[in-house]
């Protein structure tokens, strides 16, 4: 079943239209790479599929498990499932980690009429994503991201997508600045919450994240659109050949 | 016009929603005639049957105000206050002496429910004495005097106060009680002559909190006082007095909330604090007055003279504060480092929305040998409010050693509301050395995004990374005022974003 169906979507920014008609439809239970040239939109993408300000939809839809996501407030599609791991990350002083992961699941909770975690319930489900992330408990301690290496902060991504247990994850470049031991965990922990419900969206510059995390589809993005997609072997075929032969698509 | 009324009425039903403790209790006052004059002088001290030297002491100060003129330095604006149509002293009328909280008028109680905070934690609070070796060390004891409009009302926890030796009652009680105490400090940080306010208050004060903790003792409790203004057109002029004695050390607690209304209301309490040789005061308080309504009109004027005289050696005095209502705040809570060696702090937070002006701060006066002081603020301004930080520091020819730090940070929500910092620095010695650090931020558009991609509201989102930009201060406050303040940070920025 088509969990996320993006449909002749155009979007503009500040007056300037940098999607122009960007179709793309992930089932339930599918892994999706989009890997493409710098400046293609594939961030702009998952912010628009997330609800971030200051972009403008002219044309096109977005069908989340059928229903009109563009419709629904950011915070209500995160509640319905929809999780982005950001390429930058933002730090948060002088809120807890700790205090920041339990009063977004306990929003979102709440938004589906889903009761409050106990704080024991709470503390031992933190414990079990964290220790299998390989997260020390003094790091949650600290303020969200605040002085966190960049493997740091993105292993705190992994760590949230895990709580939330989202319908669909969006990895916005979460191989960026890890290095190879990192970069296994961090993969490793993506594929513990693979499931038959779930479907994982995993935008990448580089072929050797699909080696630990296995895309059933590969899409190419240049200039706003999905250019070509195909099996995980595309991704081979690109980090060989680069994306001359798309630049004029 | 109907439909003109129609919004004018909506307008106050949302006003009155929005403020959550903007009600009025129905319970007959005892006014003093409209005005300000000797009479009025004269009458509040009947009123509170003071003896001859303290009438004597109002008259003086009276006398002294009508030679004096509002200041206007302050970065704030509000129309001209007519003093003579102002009531300066009302009392629920007192039917006999209360001896038990039972007794105290229903309505009294009826609206201290509705604030959901002290008397209500009566119950708990009288379980006083828990029997030897249940004592639960989590739930610290707070003694309640409250100050309802102007009369203290109800004062608990006497008897385990008594046996500690530390006396804490109205001012007025200890006026007639414990004269040779109040005349020998009354006055002495905050002179009658000090500012407009502080003399106007000097001369009308209706009530307030008397303290003194005697030489080497830890006041067994936290000390409360709420403050509710109640009666229309009516100033509060509280006076607020503590001395700890040598050795010892007291926390005193302070925080209000008002009735929403129409006219705006002139507040101008004085507090003196004096510490000697190694004692200490720690002073917090969370503010919540009435900040007007959502174009800016009614609100109350909180003009505030507040003081520590760290007189001996080894001293130390703290002021921590929260400040979200008022429509208008003045307010700078100040230490004289006299005492070699002493220490003063202040960490406040001030939180503006709307149409609030704050103009705060502190001072730090530094006379002292190798005395030192330390000022965290942390301002917040949002919608179309106007937020101050104005501070003194200043090291005296004899202040050898002398040491400040100060970080001053704002945070802007919004494009429409303004963050100053005005901090005047002067050293009179080479050995003193001062520190200052500011800034100023925008609430990030990023940030907020992160927090509501996970799931949060907007307002959720503001209210959990303020609550993190404020959270240095917020951690002076003692356990029971930090939860209450946290939820006010909250409830002070709603619709300040969106
Ligand atoms: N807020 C903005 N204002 C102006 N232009 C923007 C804004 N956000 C994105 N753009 C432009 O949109 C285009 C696509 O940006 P986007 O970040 O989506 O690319 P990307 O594919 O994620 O690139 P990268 O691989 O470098 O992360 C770029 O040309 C970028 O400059
Ligand atoms: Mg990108």
């Amino acid at each position: 079943m088509a969990l996320l169906e993006v449909k002749d979507l155009k979007v503009r920014v500040e007056e300037r239209e940098i999607l122009h008609g960007l179709t793309l439809t992930v089932n339930e239970g599918e892994i999706h790479a989009i890997m493409g040239p710098n400046g293609s939109g594939k961030s702009t993408l998952s912010h628009v599929i997330a609800g971030k300000p200051g972009y403008e939809v002219t044309d096109g839809e977005i069908l989340f498990k059928g229903e009109d996501l563009l419709a629904m407030a950011p915070n209500e599609r995160a509640a319905k499932g929809v999780f982005l791991a950001f390429q930058y990350p933002v730090e948060i002083p002088g809120v807890s980690t700790m205090n920041f992961l339990r009063t977004a699941l306990n929003a979102q909770r709440k938004a589906r009429g889903d009761s409050e975690y106990s704080t024991p319930d709470f503390l031992k489900k933190v414990r079990e994503v964290s220790k299998s992330l390989n997260i020390p408990q003094d790091m949650l301690k600290r303020g969200v991201n605040v002085g966190f290496s960049g493997g740091e902060k993105k292993r705190n991504e992994v760590l949230q997508m895990a709580l939330f247990e989202p319908s669909l994850c969006i990895l916005d470049e979460m191989d960026s600045g890890l290095d190879i031991d990192a970069l296994r965990i961090a993969a490793d922990g993506v594929n513990a919450l693979h499931s038959p419900k779930r479907a994982m969206v995993v935008i990448t510059h580089y072929q050797r994240l699909l080696n630990y995390i296995v895309p059933d589809v590969v899409h190419v993005m240049s200039k706003g659109r999905v250019v070509k997609s195909g099996a995980k072997d595309l991704a081979l075929e690109l980090e060989s050949s680069g994306y001359a032969q798309y630049e004029d698509a | 016009m109907p439909a003109v009324q129609e919004t004018v009425e909506r307008v106050k039903r949302i006003d009155v929603d929005q403020y959550r403790y903007g009600f009025e209790t129905l319970i007959e006052s005892d006014k003093a005639p409209k005005g300000l004059s000797e009479e009025t002088v004269k009458f509040i001290s009947e009123k509170k049957n003071e003896p001859a030297w303290m009438l004597q002491w109002r008259l003086e100060a009276y006398r002294r105000w009508l030679t004096m003129t509002e200041p206007t330095w302050a970065r704030v604006d509000y129309p001209k206050i007519d003093f003579q149509d102002l009531y300066y002293y009302s009392a629920p009328k007192p039917k006999k002496t209360i001896t038990s909280l039972d007794e105290i008028d229903p309505e009294i109680l009826k609206t201290y429910e509705k604030l959901g905070i002290p008397l209500r934690e009566v119950a708990m609070l009288e379980g006083v004495e828990p029997k030897p070796g249940e004592e639960d060390p989590n739930r610290r004891k707070i003694a309640v005097d409250a100050v309802f409009d102007s009369v203290s009302v109800a004062t608990t926890f006497k008897a385990e106060l008594k046996k500690a030796g530390v006396i804490f009652m109205p001012i007025s009680e200890a006026i007639r009680e414990h004269p040779e105490l109040v005349q020998k400090y009354l006055g002495s940080v905050v002179p009658t002559s000090d500012n407009f306010y502080a003399t106007l208050n000097s001369a009308v004060f209706s009530d307030g909190s008397f303290v003194y903790v005697p030489p080497g003792v830890r006041c067994p409790m936290e000390l409360s006082t709420y403050f509710r203004i109640n009666e229309r057109n009516t100033g509060q002029f509280e006076r607020t007095l503590i001395i700890a004695d040598k050795g010892s050390y007291v926390s005193y607690l302070e925080g209000c909330t008002a009735p929403q209304r129409d006219e705006n209301q002139l507040h101008a309490a004085v507090v003196e604090l004096v510490t000697h040789d190694d004692a200490e005061i720690k002073y917090s308080t969370v503010q919540n007055w009435y900040p007007g309504n959502s174009e800016g009109k009614g609100g109350i004027y909180n003009f505030v003279t507040k003081r520590g005289d760290c007189r001996g050696n080894n001293s130390k005095i703290s002021w921590t504060q929260v400040e979200t209502g008022s429509a208008i705040t003045w307010k700078y809570p100040s230490c004289i480092l006299r005492g070699d060696n002493s220490r003063g702090e202040f960490y406040s937070i001030a939180i503006s929305n709307g149409y609030q002006q704050v103009d705060s701060g502190t001072k730090m006066i530094h006379l002292g040998k190798n005395t030192s002081s330390r000022i965290i603020s942390k301002g917040i301004a949002a919608g179309r409010s106007q937020n101050t930080y104005r501070g003194l520091v200043t090291a005296h020819r004899k202040a050898t050693g002398a040491r400040n730090f100060t970080a001053c940070d704002s945070l802007l929500i919004g494009d429409k509301c303004g963050a100053h910092t005005v901090p005047y620095i002067e050293a009179k010695n080479s050995s003193a050395t001062f520190e200052h650090e500011a800034t100023t931020s925008k609430i990030s558009e990023d940030v907020l995004f992160y927090c509501i991609q996970r799931g949060l509201t907007q307002e959720e989102a503001v209210g959990l990374v303020v609550n993190g930009f404020v959270k240095d201060v917020l951690q002076q406050l003692p356990m029971e005022f930090a939860v209450e303040a946290q939820k006010l940070i909250s409830i002070s920025l709603e619709g300040s974003v969106g």
